[in-house]
């Protein structure tokens, strides 16, 4: 077999004939936008096969989204991301939960040229949208983590190429999402997704626990296992026996009823194993089968970093940190552990207090694809927080690199704790949002901004949605906080005890909707209720089972 | 009716299909058309004496039928005709194709070119289906 001349670290390198599917895709998608401008095409026809292309109608204009496969970029992909957002865009994009990254502000008859542009350097925005299967996330220390035991990129790579176009699954009830992770901690959510897919090696190579019908929206729901060791060759047949059973059997009658949650909760997770076991028996598996020799091509057009540092990179660490306390401060929220002792990953904040959650200019994409080529193998990974991640970074050049973060003004030390906050665009862009989310996620950034008061409060999350569909996630915060409208007005919930790792939990209601500043004070209050009580070292989920729901409650509707 | 031909075989264009839910009473004749909701393991005894299955869209976006056909090809073995019905766009020409389906009922005014292109799109595919291996 021969190597690819030059293979990008951390993510799948294109060959020829995935250049030429991209182009072919494009002319597709052409020819359906001039159909639909001819009237061949009713917009309620085009609708879905624009969605399939990325394309959204917002509330002012068109919204492209773009993917990012497993959360993988390159420093030219990322260089070009910035191209796009100074020439079709207001000069920034926004990265989201889902590991990809959307331009707010797109002029239709641009997409076919930005879709050129962007396949130019491999990327494009199939099925970013619609009822199909869509961009497959993965866990952003991928290859990196020295907790991990699989790298799960090689097996996203070859679900994403199985559900690209895929013919059977295309029309599906509604969309479906797939994460994988190579983690015994959970960093992809993956009971919260129609398929989440944990993979660990075994004896005889990969197996997979997978769960089933899990998901936020207006029905949370916590995903169930519905395989606990699914072998690697039977990966594919058993993704398409659940998703035949689903598109056979879930409902179609109701758009809020349609995920596959709906259709394994109305049916019980046991007959809906038997449904997919039945699938299994008479299916001809050989069709199937993912062979070793497939895995290995699809490995071998994977770089993998060089990972030599020097025997004194970690001494060299620790002097910068006793040298710049500052800087200290930074290491300790965030950066994460390699597996090669030299090197360390390192998270890059876009939640700088008071700025927008996720968004980046176009400076700040140039500027960090320059500092992913010196520090990083030129490999940018984003994370299902809206963060970015280098996954590679020499210990001893850290200082460094966090220099030319400060220089980018994207140094905020607060990953992991009170100020990252996870947000939906929300009604300043989206048209199902009840309320503006950004707005009052600034102001909470605002609010606990100091460097010093985040490290003391500790580890603690907040998630904010503008409305039930749950883009923001708000279910899954140690703190919630949900718009909702209130006779017109913009009101919003908050919930608490949510989880979305091993733990997976759903957060509880707390009461009676707040105004946009009065929920900006019933946290503050819930905030210094947990300092002012936690025992030491007691996370605020801990405290909040001691305590109970209630008497957060009784705190935050104080002064109301 | 127009029919579009996708996989080469001669559409049996004189064939009247009838429900089959009435078919299954009378025994009527050698084609038949089914619902979206039905399983296709009911047609089980039957297939033998069928040679053309019609599968409705009662709009593009109910893709169950993409299911039923590839489930009549693969689990059923079943060799006759599938033909697709109903609201269908040219840009499912393919899907239709690779899940089974041998012909189309174009739909009033179709442009068929549109469905030409589509057949003659893609240089290859991602994924096996059992109907038509990448």
């Amino acid at each position: 077999m021969t190597q690819p001349a030059s293979r990008s670290v951390g993510h799948y390198q294109y060959e020829e004939r995935d250049r030429t599917f991209l182009q072919e895709r494009i002319n597709e998608f052409e020819g359906q936008v001039r159909r639909r401008l001819s009237g061949e095409l009713s917009e309620e026809e085009f609708k879905p096969l624009r969605l399939m292309n990325g394309v959204y109608l917002q509330l002012h204009a068109y919204m492209l989204r773009v993917a990012i496969p497993y959360g993988v970029l390159d420093s030219r992909q990322l260089h070009r991301l910035a191209d796009i957002a100074a020439k079709y865009d207001r000069n920034y994009g926004h990265f989201t939960t889902r590991q990809n990254i959307q331009f707010n502000w797109i002029a239709l008859k641009d997409v076919p040229t930005i879709l050129r542009e962007l396949a130019e350097v491999d990327m494009h925005a199939i099925q970013t949208s619609g009822n199909c299967i869509r961009n497959v996330t993965s866990d952003e220390f991928a290859g990196a983590a020295k907790d991990e035991l699989m790298d799960p990129r090689i097996h996203a790579e070859i679900v994403r190429q199985w559900s690209t176009l895929h013919p059977e699954f295309t029309f599906l009830p509604r969309k479906f999402k797939i994460a994988i992770s190579g983690s015994p901690e959970d960093r992809v959510a993956a009971r919260f997704h129609d398929i989440g897919l944990l993979a660990r090696p075994g004896e005889n190579g990969p197996l997979f626990r997978l769960f089933v019908g899990g998901g936020l929206g207006r029905t949370p729901v916590v995903g169930q296992e519905l395989f606990d060791s699914v072998k690697e060759e039977d990966l594919i047949a058993t993704l398409e026996a659940v998703l035949r059973v689903y598109n056979a059997f879930g409902r179609r009658d109701n758009l809020y009823k349609a995920r596959i949650k709906i259709l394994v909760q109305t049916i019980g997770l046991e007959a809906f194993r038997k449904a997919v076991e039945e699938e299994l028996a008479r299916m001809d598996r050989s069709a199937y089968r993912l062979t070793p020799e497939h895995v290995a091509q699809i490995r071998a057009r994977f770089a993998l970093p060089d990972l030599k540092a020097p025997a004194d990179a970690a001494d060299v660490l620790e002097q910068h940190k006793k040298a710049d306390p500052v800087f200290a401060r930074w290491v300790a929220s965030n950066t994460h552990p390699h597996q090669d002792e030299g090197h360390i990953c390192a998270v890059i904040s876009l939640k700088t207090p008071g700025a927008i959650p996720g968004d980046v200019t176009a400076e700040q994409m140039h500027g960090l694809a320059d500092l992913s080529e010196r520090h990083s193998f030129g490999e940018v990974r984003v994370t299902h927080l809206q963060n970015l991640v280098f996954g590679h970074v020499r210990k001893d050049q850290l200082h460094e690199l966090w220099q030319g973060l400060k220089a980018l003004g994207l140094a905020a030390p607060n990953v992991g704790l009170i100020s990252d906050i996870v947000s939906c665009p929300g009604l300043d862009y989206c048209n199902l949002a009840n309320a503006r989310s950004l707005p009052l996620a600034q102001k909470l950034g605002a609010r606990f901004g100091d460097a010093d008061l985040q490290a003391e409060i500790g580890a603690l999350s907040i998630h904010m949605s503008g409305c039930i569909n749950a883009c923001g996630h708000h279910h899954v915060g140690n703190i919630g906080l949900l718009g909702v409208d209130k006779r017109g007005a913009e009101t919003y919930q908050i919930l608490l005890g949510g989880d979305a790792g091993e733990n997976a939990a759903i957060g509880g209601i707390l009461g009676p909707s707040f105004a946009e500043d009065e929920a900006v004070d019933a946290v503050a209050r819930i905030v210094e209720f947990y300092l002012g009580q936690r025992q030491k070292g007691e996370t605020f989920a801990a405290m909040l089972k001691r305590c109970g729901l209630k008497a957060f409650k009784e705190v935050a509707y104080e002064t109301v | 009716m127009k029919l579009f031909d996708l996989s080469g075989r001669k559409p049996l264009e004189a064939a009247a299909p009838v429900p089959f839910e009435e078919w299954k009473e009378t025994r009527q004749g050698t084609a038949i058309s089914l619902a979206p909701d039905v399983e296709v393991e009911e047609l089980r005894s039957h297939l033998g004496s069928l040679t053309l299955i019609v599968l409705e869209f009662p709009v593009f976006r109910d893709g169950r039928a993409f299911t039923q056909a590839r489930s009549l090809r693969e689990y059923e073995g079943y060799e006759g005709e599938i033909r697709a019905s109903g609201h269908l766009l040219p840009d499912q020409a393919i899907h239709f194709r690779r899940c089974g389906f041998d012909s189309v009922v174009l739909p009033e005014g179709a442009n068929v070119k549109d469905w030409e292109d589509q057949l003659g799109r893609y240089q290859f595919y991602y994924q096996n289906t059992a109907v038509s291996p990448a």
